[in-house]
């Protein structure tokens, strides 16, 4: 008996531990790394920065670290318009992302049940396909004789080819698309677990339907909607490979930078300053939303 | 006072609902079969069948959420085809209660208010009257989840009053719950339905909630109404074997007519040594057709000794089963024919001397008015 409970009490006491452990090896300890490099000067060497970490010498290893890099993060507004970009086009596309998932899940939530699993099936089929090779096809699609150009133009609509691979309604269309699951699949989660009575109460209490959904179906799926547009708005603003093979060079984003500054200068301290900037500027949303839907539970127990 | 309120039998009276020929089919389902039926003013009118006899549908096409195949539905003046949800006077108590989880109990009640775009301070009146009415004021602003089931029911109906519809529709208003608070909510319903003088209708699985609250009853069974008739009447002069077995208790006797005598029905059958002496004179029954008797458990009164030479339907065995329920004790008596009768006996005092055993041979008698005759 005693034994028992003893495992028990060991269980019960080691199985939070798990996370905070993956937590600490696999995000606090590479987190720690990337913030000293952050602080580090660049050299030419191997590992090309200094100075390394050395046991005998750990007060001067301190009094070698800095903030220039973040200085020169401030003074440069290359990173700030960078930043300023790569949150707009993440916010446009997490926009319009809602705009097209939420009407692709509210039509999944409402087919009949016998369907919907293969209509989540067809939402991640994508993902059977390297992400790279998808948006290297949207090029073929999108480029001023490819596939769109050709289509429209065959119908009629346009009698000029479209010129919109490299630039930002390309980076738009592939966000879009690449992150178009993330979008959905919360959504169709809430909007599926949503009582349909609810919305004959609605409408039997004389609101239109246009009203009962904006009044009942959009503050129910809310969940769903911060969830969905957290998990699309926090990748877009550091996403690289798109705006990279989209976007052309015009197109300003932080997560291209963070690439050239590490690759193409190899400037690894700089790099990471960039790096830990885009952390904090993605913690924040996060915080926020965590801090609302404490507040949330609350009101509401 | 009530039961003098039988707009039903006056033939000058107009119907606030008609339904014509009404037909709904799911597929190849028919959920309502031609069904015609008018339900007046001020009426607390109920809909009471197994599941699966169609009175959801009935109510829904009411509510404006089925459309019928066949048939129109008049409200009043107005022909209700064509009519969306949320354009009718009428307003409905879901059965799920169907509150919104992100409002409060003033949001919730305030909702159809709102939509009609009535001034703040009128709203708010509206809502404060709702909430006396029943009993919630201390929780206007609690959330659904932070009710009990019996508050929740409340607020559901304090919802679907606020907008004084025409007709309120309730859909198994109680079901979710338990017995006492059931019982309690009744009467209050019928209070608040007599107060502010609307017209109800109720669709239940439960004889007992229908009896006490409606002024008629219509019992359904596979689309289509069996019988519409006040309470008393559906128990009493139930039409068919169906209604009896599904309200209330009832013994069946199956049996053959021998013959009209001196206005009364002789009966043969296996369960009696002499034929039965039924009074239901307006039965039209032909010698020697089959016919089956129902009779009240408690209309059958159990004895030990025998009863005197002459009298009408005696019926001997013994006794299977007891249950004591308090207020009732029920006997469970078997027949020589193997048939089990169920009779009550209110237990009228506190102490028996000598009460009828298990296993006593007893005598069981009823009066030729006690029973219905209902043809097979």
């Amino acid at each position: 008996m005693v034994e028992r409970s003893l495992t028990r009490c060991l269980a019960a006491g080691l199985v939070p531990l798990v996370p905070f452990l993956w937590l600490c090896v696999l995000f606090l300890v590479p987190f720690l790394i990337v913030l000293k490099i952050s602080l580090s000067d660049p050299a030419v060497a191997q590992p090309p920065y200094t100075p390394v970490f050395d046991w005998s010498d750990i007060a001067g290893f301190f009094s070698q670290l800095d903030f220039e890099n973040f200085g020169l993060l401030v003074e440069d507004d290359l990173y700030f318009r960078a930043v300023l970009s790569s949150v707009r086009i993440a916010a446009v596309s997490t926009l319009l992302l809602l705009l097209v998932g939420f009407p692709i899940a509210y039509g999944m939530a409402r087919a009949p049940e016998r369907h919907r699993s293969l209509l989540v099936a067809l939402v991640i089929l994508p993902f059977w396909t390297s992400f790279l090779i998808r948006i290297y096809a949207w090029i073929a699609i999108l480029k001023p004789e490819g596939l769109l150009t050709q289509a429209l133009m065959g119908i009629g609509l346009i009698s000029e080819p479209l010129d919109i691979l490299n630039t930002e309604t390309a980076v738009y269309v592939g966000i879009v698309y690449a992150y178009l699951p993330f979008m959905v699949l919360p959504l169709y989660a809430t909007l599926e677990k949503m009582d349909d009575t609810l919305l004959e109460a609605a409408l039997d209490l004389g609101s239109t339907p246009w009203r009962s959904f904006w009044t009942i179906t959009v503050p129910l799926a809310m969940p769903g909607i911060v969830a969905g547009s957290l998990l699309c708005f926090i990748p877009a603003v550091g996403e690289f490979v798109i705006p990279d093979l989209l976007g052309g060079s015009e197109t300003l984003m932080i997560g291209r930078q963070l690439w050239s500054e590490f690759f193409s200068n190899r400037d690894w301290p700089l790099a990471s300053a960039v790096a830990i900037l885009l952390l904090l500027l993605l913690v924040v949303p996060i915080v926020i939303y965590r801090d609302v839907e404490a507040r949330r539970v609350e009101a509401r127990p | 006072m009530r039961r003098a309120f039988a707009p039903w039998s006056d033939p000058a009276a107009k119907p606030l609902i008609r339904f014509e020929n009404v037909t709904k089919r799911f597929g190849d389902a028919v959920a309502v079969d031609h069904l015609s039926l008018n339900i007046f003013e001020k009426e607390f009118f109920c809909l009471l069948g197994p599941s699966g006899c169609g009175k959801t549908t009935l109510m829904r096409m009411l509510a404006g959420f089925e459309t019928p195949s066949e048939g129109a539905i008049t409200l009043g003046n107005q022909n209700l085809a064509g009519v969306p949800p949320y354009r009718r006077p009428v307003n409905m108590m879901f059965q799920s209660y169907a509150l919104f989880p992100h409002m409060s109990v003033e949001k919730n009640i305030a909702f159809g208010l709102k939509q009609d775009g009535l001034p703040k301070d009128q709203i708010a009146d509206r809502v404060g009257e709702m909430l006396r009415l029943v009993q919630l004021e201390k929780l206007a602003r609690r959330y659904p989840s932070q009710l009990s089931g019996g508050q929740r029911q409340r607020v559901a109906l304090a919802r679907a009053l606020a907008k004084k519809p025409k007709l309120l529709l309730l859909d198994e208003p109680l079901g979710a719950l338990d017995k006492k608070l059931r019982e309690e909510t009744q009467f209050e319903l019928m209070d608040i339905q007599h107060e502010l003088g609307m017209t109800f209708v109720v669709v239940t699985h439960d004889q007992e909630e229908a009896m006490t609250m409606a002024d008629r009853i219509a019992v359904m069974d596979h689309g289509r109404i069996v019988q519409v008739a006040t309470p008393g009447e559906i128990y009493e002069q139930p039409k068919t074997r169906f209604i009896a077995e599904f309200v209330g208790d009832v013994n069946i006797l199956e049996g053959h007519v021998q013959g009209l005598e001196n206005g009364l029905w002789r009966v043969k059958t296996p369960s009696a040594a002499e034929p039965l002496t039924i009074d239901d004179p307006d039965e039209v029954l032909n010698s020697g057709q089959a016919v089956a008797i129902a009779v009240r458990p408690e209309k059958m009164v159990i004895q030990r000794d025998p009863p005197p030479p002459g009298t009408r339907n005696v019926l001997t065995g013994e006794v299977w089963d007891i249950g004591y329920l308090g207020d009732w004790t029920v006997y469970r008596v078997k027949l020589a024919t193997g048939e089990i009768l169920r009779v009550t006996r209110a237990n009228a005092s506190r102490f028996v001397e000598n009460p009828i055993d298990w296993d006593e041979q007893v005598f069981v008698t009823f009066a030729p008015d006690a029973a219905v005759i209902l043809a097979e």
